[in-house]
């Protein structure tokens, strides 16, 4: 299992250096570091939300005033974000986000496995370009590539840290 | 201008084609994001594709969310969300959010004709007992003002005017259709664009 501390670090200031200037979250265990890090970061806002659809919203907005934002998440809130999706699909907005992954490769929370098996097929019907991360060592290619089809060629862009990657919790 | 504001619908309250240009006034004095169907409409018949808004014709809920993440990113400038009820009830949690967010230059303008005017006039909760101005408040939005009547108008407009926001004014109209539209323009990519232009310079 890979050490939060250590590529949690790295996507930030990947993301950071990139010039994403607003994070957007929900709070979840695989974001705890991206999360604390945003927060004590004079550099860059950090914006709690109380569902994930707020987040695709917020970050159209960020663009409208030329700021760039991510929004962190956890795969079980990709659901509550389709038809806001209707935003970046229609108004080619750029989006993107992070996506820890639940209900996949050895979930042992049976509650989890049925959005962790709709999230790629959701995300994609909605138009979003999913790239999967499954070794700590194509992080921060993944994030540089995701970072440039979201924010130079207008995409939505969903970055999943999967589960072979961060591991599955252990209950 | 308040006086020109009629009396309709079967609730005999304000008419929003009055009183929505009424309490916004100059819309210069904002960049502004308004929320599907009626607000959208009413922000369209002030100014047909004015490049200091953005008006939703769908992603219902999305608007306090759009605005907030454009007031966070255009701290000169002050930012007016226009929803309605129906919308704002969508993802009310939203303003908690705002109030999360620490932001001050953002007023939310929820125009409430107690229906979902889009379905065919179909009852809100806001008929029913909900307030959302108690909503707003209870969720720690600062600044919180009810309107109800035509002479309380002028210092509402001026309630959204506030540097130390958030400020919530609850606009509480009849039941009457908002302006008729020609043909409005549903294109989000071309006003996306057109709005970043206008207000950034570049594309």
């Amino acid at each position: 299992m890979s050490d939060q501390s250590v590529w949690g670090a790295e996507l930030y200031d990947t993301l950071v250096e990139g010039g994403v200037s607003i994070f957007a979250y929900v709070p979840d265990g695989g974001h705890k570091v991206m999360i604390e890090k945003s927060l004590e970061d004079d550099r860059v806002r950090s914006i709690p939300l109380t569902t994930e659809e707020e987040g695709v919203a917020l970050t159209a907005g960020a663009d409208l005033g030329g700021k760039k934002a991510v929004l962190l998440m956890q795969s079980s809130g990709t659901g509550n974000c389709i038809n806001m999706l209707s935003l970046q699909a229609n108004g080619g907005f750029p989006f993107l986000a992070i996506i820890t992954m639940r209900g996949t490769y050895g979930e042992q929370n049976p509650w989890q496995v049925p959005m962790g098996k709709a999230v790629k097929p959701c995300l994609e019907a909605i138009g979003v370009h999913v790239i999967e991360v499954e070794r700590e060592d194509e992080l921060k290619d993944a994030t540089v590539a995701a970072m440039g089809m979201a924010f130079r060629s207008d995409c939505a862009v969903a970055l999943l840290l999967t589960q072979k990657f961060i591991g599955a919790k252990a209950f | 201008m308040t006086d020109d504001i009629k009396i309709t619908g079967s609730n005999q309250r304000m008419d929003r084609a009055q009183a929505v240009p009424a309490i916004i006034g100059n819309h210069r004095d904002f960049l502004i994001v308004a929320g599907l169907a009626g607000t959208a409409q009413d922000l369209y018949a002030i100014e047909a594709d004015a490049d200091n808004c953005f008006l939703l014709g769908g992603a219902m809920g999305a608007s306090v969310s759009m605005g907030l993440g454009l007031a966070i990113a255009r701290p000169d400038k002050q930012i007016l969300v226009a929803c309605g009820d129906g919308e704002l009830l969508m993802n009310v949690g939203a303003l908690a959010t705002v109030m999360g967010a620490g932001v001050t230059n953002m007023s939310i303008l929820c125009v409430d004709n107690e229906r979902y005017g889009e379905t065919g006039n179909q009852l809100t909760h806001t008929s029913m007992g909900t307030d959302l101005a108690l909503t707003a408040k209870g969720l720690g939005i600062r600044n919180v003002m009810t309107v109800t009547a035509p002479d309380q108008i002028e210092a509402a407009s001026k309630e959204l005017r506030r540097s130390d926001g958030p400020t919530f004014v609850y606009l509480k109209v009849s039941d009457a259709k908002p302006p008729k539209q020609t043909s409005r323009n549903f294109n989000a990519a071309d006003r996306r664009i057109a709005f970043r232009r206008a207000q950034l310079g570049h594309l």
